[in-house]
């Protein structure tokens, strides 16, 4: 083994060079990879992007203390390796201060993250108000403003529940007339919607990576989340399933489909008279089924 | 008939035992049966789990070649999450835990200076409740395996969404391991507070012996849990009772605050006696004392502890109160600083040492950087709105493998390495040692490094297959090229033993110059493992029996005499 690298300084010029050069790529890769190690959250909505600011914290500290780790672990194993002519093992048991050290900074360290969590909290946890180019309160009959605690005062804010099932997702739109779709959920941009997420058989989690965190839906429990896409940011945000739901689990895909306030107007006029129409066309075959066989009989 | 009286008399005043026939110990296969012997059911209990291994190993492999492209049609989406499931409740409760009882239970005794285990009856039923244990679980393959998942959440295990056995022979093999587990955690705690060897107070323990002590109370205290858990999925499933059935008044969150709550102790379970057997090697082959010893032994019970506080961080995405997140975070949190020392003691261990690179070092070595990873992971995740983003993705899968595989597995291998020789007679190659290991190390962090980029790109856990447009399908082929790396380094290390066991070198008593008490006997050792037990002075007794040796063996101190005078 020796044999296959050089003696002496030599050898050693080596070692330091191969070290530095594996130092040198952890340092870059994360800015070379930068995509691979974050949330993939940005450019949806504000709770993920504040997601992804709180994650990419916690990831540069974590860097921080990989490579010190990783640092020391590897110094150690490289430089005091036994070889003819190297000291003798020093037989030390313990330092107190030294330890008394690594405790307090680690303990130190998560201090920080818990400030720094809680300073991030409460812009991902709390829905704030819609904006000013968002749904109308004057146009919006589906918004129910009669929420028990409405987080900030602002325009009004969509009320969706979702509804996990195997293996779709089922939309209601809060609001007097029936208004629901499956698999595919239309939002308007720089509106605050509500999703209030259950379950109807097994668990199932709700997850849109760009529009925020995963909420479980629990049969029998009501789960809260929210997002607000950016006027201005309309399109296709995928997702799917996050709690394992059965065979078709890795089938059950979710999309929200953002639009201007106004396309989600005509959007919601079409469907909401779709629906209707198509109730009101059951109903009546049925009256002209029964009225048919009244004539026969 | 006087005569006769007589020597009654002398008979009920001398009573004699009287032995009717000496019975020669069994050999062969019925001596394996019917052994009491801690070292023969460590032996068994080792053999079972690698055999176990090679199964979960394969179903992994499988999981990985059908993930290696989108739209494989290697597996269905049935058969993939039966794969995950039997992979994952193998590799927990067949290989790590059975893995870990046979270490231990073919060390602890050895290295307290005990003739046995407390109960060696007991031992056995342990070691025999696993293997059925096993054996009905991996007979549901035959029928109907489960399907949903090693977290069997309910309402999705419940009869309705698994009408199948599959769960059923789940739930019995979580019985019966868990029984198996239970009892031989008792048998540790009365084995180590009872027989240790004269001298051998708390602070002269060994480290691997401290983790074994905590790893049995926190059996004692989780594993109940899931025992009553089970049952009352048995219940729901055949007996119309609704625990878990949302439908009828239950609640889908009880099974996951009763799994979790024997779960997350049971991550300290799988690595807690790693940790303490990279306590002993890394020691040994620094040629240096464990740097704060009394601070590891702490760190182990601290760690314990708040094991069992941290549950609810497995359900942050559940319906929960934020400040019971909050709570949970930060009892998560304080895991890191215990952690956070141990690593730290096992760096300064080597530091200044004079290291020794033999196989057993480097898989202990590995340990640190590899959990290391798994802890800092393990923090992000334990910050419930980053969990919201990362929970049961890839993420998750790449911490908890760094941290059970990483954390737990390299520090069994180290240990195979280590006290293979102990329980054989023979050195394993170390040629063969070291190809493996750097084969494991490296394909080990192909496969589960990109796993986290894959999470946060969006992929979640336990899917058949994913969108070809999710951007996900480079890091799915290194992975699964990276799992096969990982394979044949596992394997060599089989193939290793095989050959080992007949024709490795032989190793002697103490082929590492070990510390500890199990490397003053033969190996292997006798069946009664001392004829003489040494009065234990530090936490290193073989230290100081070589010391004596040494001096004993120096001619006695002498000065030499001045020369006498001539003239005399």
């Amino acid at each position: 083994m020796r044999r296959a690298l050089p003696s002496g300084p030599q050898r050693r010029l080596v070692l330091a060079a191969l070290a530095g050069a594996l130092l040198a790529l952890l340092v870059a890769a994360p800015f070379a990879f930068a995509d691979p190690l974050t949330p993939e959250s940005g450019g949806g909505s504000q709770n993920a992007e504040n997601i992804d600011r709180l994650y990419k914290i916690t990831l540069y500290i974590g860097i921080a203390i990989f490579l010190i780790v990783e640092g020391t672990l590897l110094w150690a194993l490289v430089r005091y390796r036994a070889r003819r002519g190297a000291p003798e093992a020093a037989q030390i048991r313990g330092n107190t201060p030294l330890e008394l050290g690594w405790t307090i900074g680690a303990a130190l360290i998560l201090v920080v993250l818990t400030v720094v969590t809680f300073i991030y909290l409460p812009d991902i946890e709390n829905p704030p108000p819609s904006g000013p180019n968002g749904l109308r309160a004057d146009q919006a009959q589906f918004a129910s403003i009669d929420q028990p605690d409405p987080p900030r005062s602002g325009g009004p804010i969509l009320r969706i529940e979702v509804n996990g099932q195997q293996f779709l997702w089922r939309y209601d739109y809060a609001g007097g007339d029936q208004l629901f779709t499956y698999h595919e959920m239309v939002v308007p941009t720089d509106t605050t919607v509500v999703l209030e997420v259950t379950a109807t058989d097994v668990i199932h989690s709700w997850w849109i990576p760009k529009l925020g965190g995963k909420v479980d839906g629990v049969p029998g429990h009501v789960n809260e989340t929210w997002f607000k896409v950016r006027a201005g940011r309309e399109g296709i945000y995928t997702g799917q399933c996050a709690e394992l739901c059965g065979a078709g689990h890795a089938d059950m895909r979710a999309r929200v489909r953002a639009v201007t306030p106004d396309e989600f107007e005509s959007w919601a006029e079409d469907t909401r008279a779709n629906i209707q129409a198509a109730g009101e066309e059951l109903s009546e075959e049925r009256k002209r089924r029964d009225a048919s066989e009244g004539e026969e009989g | 008939m006087e005569a006769g009286s007589a020597t009654g008399a002398r008979r009920l005043a001398r009573p004699e035992v009287t032995l009717h026939g000496l019975e020669p110990p069994p050999r062969g296969w019925l001596a394996w049966l019917t052994t009491t012997d801690h070292k023969k059911i460590g032996i068994l209990y080792i053999a079972t789990a690698l055999v176990f291994m090679f199964l979960g190993g394969v179903e992994a492999l499988v999981i990985r070649l059908q993930l290696a492209q989108p739209d494989s049609t290697l597996v269905n989406p049935e058969t993939y999450n039966g794969l995950v499931t039997m992979h994952g409740t193998t590799m927990i409760f067949l290989f790590v835990i059975p893995l870990t009882a046979g270490f231990a239970n073919y060390i602890v005794p050895l290295m307290i200076g005990a003739r046995d285990m407390a109960f060696p009856r007991l031992n056995a039923l342990s070691y025999w409740l696993t293997l059925f244990g096993g054996v009905a679980f991996y007979c549901s393959l035959f029928f109907d395996p489960p399907s949903a998942g090693w977290t069997m959440y309910a309402p999705l295990s419940d009869d309705l969404y698994s009408p199948g056995s599959g769960v059923d022979a789940w739930i019995f093999l979580i019985h019966l391991t868990g029984a198996s587990t239970l009892i031989g955690a008792v048998n540790f705690v009365a084995t180590i507070h009872n027989m240790r060897a004269p001298g051998m107070s708390w602070g002269r323990m060994p480290l691997f012996v401290w983790t074994i002590l905590v790893w049995a109370y926190l059996i004692i205290l989780a594993y109940p849990a899931i025992a009553a858990a089970v049952t009352m999925l048995l219940t729901d499933r055949h007996f119309g009772t609704s625990f878990f059935d949302a439908t009828a008044g239950g609640d889908p969150l009880l099974w996951q605050h009763l799994f979790w709550f024997f779960g997350h102790p049971e991550v300290y379970i799988l690595v807690l006696p790693a940790f303490g057997m990279i306590s002993e090697i890394l020691p040994v082959f620094a040629r240096k004392p464990i740097f704060g010893y009394k601070a590891i032994a702490a760190a182990t019970v601290a760690i314990a502890f708040l094991g069992m506080l941290v549950w609810a961080h497995h359900m942050f995405a559940t319906p929960t109160a934020t400040v019971v997140l909050a709570f949970f975070m930060l009892s998560s949190f304080t895991i890191a600083v215990p952690t956070g020392i141990k690593i730290f003691n096992w760096i300064a261990t080597l530091w200044r040492g004079s290291i020794v690179y033999k196989t057993p070092l480097l898989f202990a070595a590995a340990l640190p950087a590899l959990f290391v990873i798994g802890g800092i992971s393990g923090i992000q995740l334990a910050i419930f709105p980053v969990d919201w983003q990362l929970h049961d993705s890839y993420f998750v899968v790449a911490h908890f493998h760094y941290t059970i595989f990483g954390g737990g597995v390299f520090g069994l291998f180290a240990a195979t390495y280590y006290w293979f020789p102990k329980m054989s007679g023979r050195l394993l190659s170390e040629g063969l040692g070291k190809v493996s290991f750097w084969l494991m190390f490296v394909g080990f962090n192909v496969t589960f490094l990109v796993q986290h980029s894959a999470g946060l790109t969006g992929m979640p856990r336990r899917v058949y297959d994913y969108d070809s447009e999710l951007g996900v399908t480079a890091y799915n082929l290194i992975s699964t090229v990276g799992s096969f790396i990982l394979g044949v380094g596992v394997l060599l290390t089989a193939v290793n033993v095989v050959i080992s066991l007949k024709s490795g070198k032989r190793a002697g008593h103490d082929p590492w110059r070990g510390n500890t008490l199990e490397w003053f006997t033969s190996s292997p050792p006798p069946p009664n493992n001392f004829d003489v037990i040494p009065r234990v002075r530090s936490v290193e007794p073989m230290k100081d029996i070589r010391r004596e040796v040494a001096a004993a063996a120096r001619p006695a101190e002498t000065v030499s005499q001045p020369a006498a005078p001539r003239s005399l």
